[in-house]
C-alpha cells in the first residue's frame, strides 16, 4: 500500500499536469479573445470610414413633404 | 417532397458552423478523458497515482508531432501546387506544435521529477532530442519574421519547415533506441503494454488531444485570414 503522504504528494503533481494544460489553453483563448477585440474595432472604424466616404459622394437629398402632412416641432 | 440527408437542417447547421461543432466535440472528448483518467481507470502498479499524468503527457507528445508532420506537409504543398494560403497553414500548424510541445516540456518535466525525482535528464536521448526538435521550430519563427513578407519569405520558411520533419521520426524512435531506458516504453512490436480500460482511456485523451489541436488550428487560420483580408481592406480603402 502506498503512504497517504506519498500518495499527497502524486495528487499534487498530477494535479499540476492538468492545471498547467488547463491555463495554456486559457492563456491561448485570452490572447484570441484580445484579436478579435482587435479586428472588431478595425472593421467598426472600416465600416465608419466607408459610411463618411459614402456620405460625402451622395448628394444630400432635398427633404420631400408628404401633402397633406405636416411637421411639427 | 423528400429532403436528402445533406440538405437535413442540423447537418447544415453542422457544416456552417464547423468551428463551433468542433469545439463542442472537443469540450466532450476531453471531459469524457477527464472522467476517464480520474474515475476509471486503476492505479499502475509500478508508478501508482502518478501513472495519470501519462493520460495527458503522451497523448500531447503525439499530438506535437502531428502538428509538426502537419506543418511540414502543409509546406511541402505549398512548394509543389503552390496554392493560396499553403503557406499560411504550415505557419499555423507550426505554431500549434509549438505551444503542443511547450506543454509536453512542462508535463514531462512534472512526470519526471515524481518518477524519477529530477525536472530534467540530459543522459535520455527521448527528451533531448525532442528538445531539439522543439528548439529547431521555435527558430522557425525567427527565421520568418527575419525575412520581408512576400513569396521569398514563403518559400523560405516552407524549406526549413520540410527539414524539421526528419528529426520527427527520430525523437520518436528515439525511446527504442536510447540504452538509458530511463524513459518508459508502453508501445512496443507486441502492442500496447496496459490493460484495456487504460488503453481505452488513452484513446479517448488523444482523441481530445487531437480534437484540440483541429479546433485551435481553425480557430486561429480563421483569424490569420481575417486579419489578412482586413489588412487587404484597409489598403484599398487608404
Amino acid at each position: 500500500m502506498i503512504p497517504l503522504a506519498v500518495t499527497m504528494t502524486e495528487v499534487k503533481y498530477v494535479a499540476a499536469v492538468y492545471l498547467v494544460v488547463f491555463l495554456f489553453v486559457l492563456a491561448y483563448l485570452l490572447i484570441h479573445v484580445t484579436k478579435l477585440q482587435r479586428l472588431e474595432r478595425e472593421v467598426a472604424a472600416l465600416a465608419e470610414l466607408v459610411r463618411g466616404r459614402r456620405a460625402e459622394a451622395e448628394p444630400e437629398p432635398e427633404a420631400v413633404q408628404a401633402p397633406g402632412r405636416v411637421s411639427v416641432g | 417532397m423528400t429532403l436528402s440527408f445533406c440538405d437535413h437542417g442540423a447537418v447544415r447547421t453542422l457544416r456552417e458552423n464547423r468551428l463551433a461543432a468542433l469545439a463542442a466535440l472537443t469540450f466532450a472528448l476531453m471531459g469524457a478523458g477527464i472522467a476517464l483518467v480520474f474515475f476509471y481507470v486503476p492505479n499502475d502498479a509500478d508508478q501508482g497515482f502518478s501513472q495519470r499524468i501519462f493520460y495527458f503527457h503522451v497523448p500531447i507528445a503525439f499530438t506535437a508531432y502531428v502538428c509538426f508532420a502537419w506543418g511540414a506537409w502543409k509546406a511541402l504543398v505549398h512548394l509543389w501546387k503552390r496554392p493560396a494560403g499553403a503557406d499560411l497553414e504550415s505557419y499555423v500548424a507550426i505554431h500549434q506544435g509549438l505551444v503542443f510541445g511547450c506543454l509536453v516540456l512542462l508535463t514531462g518535466s512534472i512526470w519526471a521529477r515524481i518518477s524519477w525525482g529530477i525536472w530534467w535528464t540530459w543522459s535520455s536521448d527521448q527528451l533531448v532530442l525532442f528538445l531539439i526538435l522543439f528548439l529547431f521550430y521555435s527558430a522557425y519563427f525567427m527565421l520568418r519574421y527575419s525575412l520581408p513578407p512576400g513569396p521569398g519569405r514563403a518559400n523560405m520558411s516552407a524549406v526549413y519547415a520540410l527539414f524539421g520533419v526528419a528529426l520527427i521520426p527520430v525523437s520518436f524512435l528515439a525511446i527504442r533506441l536510447a540504452k538509458d531506458f530511463i524513459h518508459p516504453v508502453v508501445f512496443n512490436r507486441d502492442g500496447p503494454q496496459m490493460a484495456g480500460s487504460m488503453f481505452l482511456t488513452f484513446c479517448v485523451c488523444l482523441a481530445a488531444m487531437l480534437s484540440l489541436f483541429a479546433t485551435l488550428y481553425h480557430a486561429e487560420l480563421a483569424g490569420k485570414r481575417l486579419d489578412a483580408r482586413l489588412r487587404e481592406l484597409k489598403e484599398a480603402l487608404a
